[in-house]
């Protein structure tokens, strides 16, 4: 008795700290096989370049928790980058700009919501059909070419303030918002219903399309606000930016324990899945890597790490 | 008496769960050729035990010695080879396979290529439906069987593998009379062949009826094994729940008030047709019927869950538009439905986060959840309805399936509805919470709830209802006052006569 106790006892604190300590593990290995990568620039460095990814993962961690998915992010950071270039470039413009590159994310998750729920159709199918129409949204924006000269007001959303980037505060309070939304709120805890089972959400008098509208139209806003921090940081709206970027928020949701068939997961989790695969990033680079062995790295780690959370 | 007559033997058998020690050295023997009833409360461990046997949970303490020899199985599989199959109390199937699909699910009869045989696999289907009487092609998809159904082709599924030792776990907690009596026959034909059947239910009459010998466990603890011959009802009580329980139903004279549901020529073509009726204040109505008779969609229509094609709902004498369960909650409709999995729980939330999902008005301001105040009522239920969980913050889908029908009936009840629709509200709910909840249900009348139940079970039926509405075929061919119902009276108008 006492010793399976003991035994579920580690057991849980594994499942709650494993990911923190896989984090902590790597970075220890990556600190002993480079001098740079403790140092209070590089670490700083990490931060900054995890925070887009960070806030595309925030908001498809919402999307999987309601047993849906969102495949077209990368795309939605470009159209909303070039919106929001497109009006970035008179003078002292930064107002205008957040609140189109904002909204434009809005509508494309209201759309993808809509078809979804409405329409009755699979999110894999609608957010791809989403992915490319974004794509081709934001080639007609900018003309296909690059949209650059933006007012240094806009440019500033990618420098720091306090010494510390802007884009990485975002991320603080974008992560505290929805800690305490899913966590506190009522929607949070319907969210965790629709997800698990939605025929019982229905039952106990939960709107489930709602719900999912809202969290279609949350993630939505927030790769609007990635779309942003990604024309500020380059001082470019890129049409062709983004390629891939899903791929990398869906890893980190899925690196953080939230289960992809829906109901049960964390956003501290994702927000640490994040930081693993930005770490791994980096780390990388710091060692030099050659950048295709690096993606291939990269991907076994991703698997590795599931593997291993799968047998605890 | 011969240790080599029992087929299987299990020895000090002992489980822990964290947080809940499920299984102290309990022993099981079953004799070759018998029925060998598996009795106690909700939660007391059965279904732990018998998923041991099944391979389910291979961590445990103690032997299983099967046909003499020690079983070490590691996985259903093997167990299934072995000579053990078993027919679960929460459905196990796969919603998008066919009925055929899913009976010979890892089983499939292959021709010489090694591919599946459709044709062998079809006929083998048909010929164990016949077997246990049911009308269904193989080829409809699980899910849109009905509970019952589904069962049904569980049964089957049991069957089929020509086991030694078949566990039934609650075989009849989702089906009407008409085929338990062909679960029975069957049963019967089995022992014949000297299978040997481990049968858990919470129906004391089916006890009596087909058992040959019961093994009480309480609390997760062996209380004792007695043959069945010599044993009566209050005893066998006794033995589970460690004190005499008396009057089953309690006596209450009802006062009615005014109409609070009236429902005139309510239709879904094709599955019920011009079904009128009313509930009044301080009312119970039961509805009784075969399984497929209507009951069910009828009073989901009333709720929301599903549509109806025309007639009328009011309530209070004012017409209501129920579109969703949404609607059906504004007007004060509670509904503790039959499919328990599917439309009561969300299984791998905590209890206390199922029995507030309807409920979050109660502790929230500004869409802002208060934690005292969820737990403390949460607690509160949990505590009415004697809920057996270690904590609040437990998987609904650990705990054992009378507890998880009491999370269900609890957050219907916490939502204070006028009209209460019980839909076989006490499945597989032990003897001792069943008259608690007869009582519950009595007390809510007489607090001025109209309540409608909805069951199999006749003598919950007629125990219960001071009027009884009997559908057939989706019409209502007849309705009786307390005092002129009897089981007689309500099979024959279920049978349409
Ligand atoms: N997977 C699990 N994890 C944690 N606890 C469990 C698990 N399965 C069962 N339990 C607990 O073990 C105890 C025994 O449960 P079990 O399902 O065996 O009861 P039962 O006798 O079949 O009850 P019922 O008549 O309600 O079906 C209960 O307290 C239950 O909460
Ligand atoms: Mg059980």
């Amino acid at each position: 008795m006492g010793q399976t106790i003991k035994a579920t006892f580690t057991g849980d604190l594994l499942r709650k700290y494993g990911l923190l300590l896989a984090l902590v593990l790597l970075c220890a290995v990556f600190a002993s096989m480079s001098p740079v990568f403790m140092t209070e620039r590089n670490l700083l460095n990490v931060l900054n370049q995890v925070s887009i990814n960070a806030i595309l993962a925030i908001g498809v961690t919402f999307v999987i928790l309601i047993g849906g998915i969102d495949l077209g992010l990368g795309s939605y950071v470009a159209l909303t980058g070039c919106l929001a270039a497109l009006f970035a470039s008179s003078g002292d413009a930064l107002f205008i700009p957040i609140l189109l590159g904002i909204l434009g994310g809005l509508l494309i998750g209201f759309v993808n919501g809509i078809t979804i729920t409405k329409g009755k159709l699979a999110p894999f199918i609608v957010t791809l059909g989403m992915m490319t129409i974004a794509r081709g949204g934001a080639l007609v924006v900018s003309d296909g070419r690059p949209i650059s000269n933006l007012s240094p007001s806009f440019n500033a959303i990618g420098g720091t303030f306090l010494g510390i980037q802007i884009p990485v505060l975002i991320v603080l309070v974008i992560f505290l918002i929805s800690l305490f939304v899913l966590n506190k709120t009522v929607f949070g805890r319907y969210v965790y219903a629709v997800g698990g089972n939605e025929e019982a959400a229905r039952a106990s008098g939960i709107n489930v399309h709602r719900i999912k509208l809202y969290v279609y139209i949350l993630c939505g806003g927030l790769a609007g606000v990635a779309g942003i921090i990604q024309t500020a940081r380059i001082e470019t709206g890129q049409p062709n930016i983004g390629v891939g970027y899903e791929l990398d928020a869906i890893a980190a949701v899925v690196i953080g324990g939230t289960s992809l068939s829906g109901g049960s997961g964390r956003i501290t989790g994702t927000i640490i899945g994040a930081l693993i695969i930005g770490v791994i990033n980096n780390g990388l680079d710091l060692l030099n890597v050659p950048s295709y062995y690096q993606q291939i790295i990269k991907g076994l780690i991703i698997v590795g790490a599931l593997l291993i959370d799968r047998k605890s | 008496m011969g240790a080599d007559l029992n087929v299987l033997e299990m020895n000090n058998i002992s489980k822990t769960f964290p947080g809940v020690h499920a299984l102290k050295n309990v022993n099981l023997a079953v004799k070759k050729g018998t029925v060998h009833a598996l009795m106690g409360e909700n939660g007391a461990g059965k279904s732990t035990l018998m998923k041991i046997l099944i391979g389910m949970y291979t961590q445990y303490e103690g032997e299983i010695i099967f046909k003499g020899e020690r079983l070490a199985h590691s996985n259903i599989k093997s167990a299934i080879d072995a000579g053990i199959s078993m027919i679960h109390q929460e459905l196990s199937y796969v919603p998008n396979m066919t009925v055929s699909e899913n009976l010979f699910l890892g089983n499939e009869p292959r021709n010489r290529w090694g591919v599946v045989d459709r044709k062998k696999l079809r006929e083998d289907t048909q010929s164990y439906l016949n077997l246990i009487g049911v009308k269904l092609d193989p080829g409809t998809l699980m899910k849109d069987l009905s509970v019952s159904e589904r069962q049904m082709v569980e049964i089957a599924k049991a069957i089929s593998y020509k086991s030694d030792v078949i566990i039934m776990d609650e075989p009849t907690s989702a089906i009407s009379d008409r085929e338990v009596e062909r679960l029975f026959k069957i049963i019967e034909g089995l022992k014949k062949r000297g299978v040997a059947i481990i049968y858990i239910s919470h129906k004391m009459d089916e006890i009596f009826r087909i058992a040959d010998e019961f093994t009480v466990l309480r609390d997760g603890t062996f209380v004792g094994t007695q043959p069945i011959e010599g044993a009566n009802i209050d005893q066998m009580i006794a033995m589970m729940v460690g004190r005499q329980l008396t009057d089953l139903f309690p006596r209450r004279t009802p006062e009615y008030g005014p109409a609070i549901l009236t429902v005139r020529n309510l239709t879904k073509r094709g599955v019920f047709e011009n079904i009128s009726f009313e509930v009044r204040k301080g009312e119970i109505v039961g509805i009784a019927g075969l399984m497929g008779s209507g009951r069910t969609e009828v009073v989901n229509c009333i709720y929301g869950l599903d549509r109806s094609d025309s007639g009328e709902i009011r309530i209070r004498d004012t017409a209501a538009t129920i579109r969703t369960p949404k609607d059906g909650m504004r007007q004060g409709i509670g509904l503790v439905s039959e499919d328990r999995k599917t439309l009561g729980l969300v299984l791998q939330l905590s209890v206390k986060e199922n029995i507030m999902l309807p409920n979050f008005q109660l502790c929230t301001r500004y869409q802002v959840v208060s934690d005292a105040k969820e737990k403390m009522i949460a607690d509160g239920i949990i505590k009415d309805l004697s809920i057996k969980t270690p904590t609040r913050d437990q998987k609904a889908g650990n705990l054992s399936g009378g507890n998880q029908q009491k999370i269900v009936i609890g957050k219907v009840l916490l939502g204070n509805p006028d009209l209460l629709i019980l839909d076989e509200p006490t499945r597989g709910i032990d003897i001792g919470a069943k008259s608690e909840i007869y009582k519950l249900i009595s007390q809510l009348a007489e607090q001025g709830k109209a309540i409608i139940v909805v069951s199999s079970e006749l003598p919950e039926i007629m125990g219960l209802s001071d009027r009884i509405i009997v559908l057939h075929e989706g019409k209502v061919t007849g309705e009786l006052t307390r005092e002129e119902a009897s089981e007689e009276k309500i099979m024959a108008h279920a049978f349409g006569k």
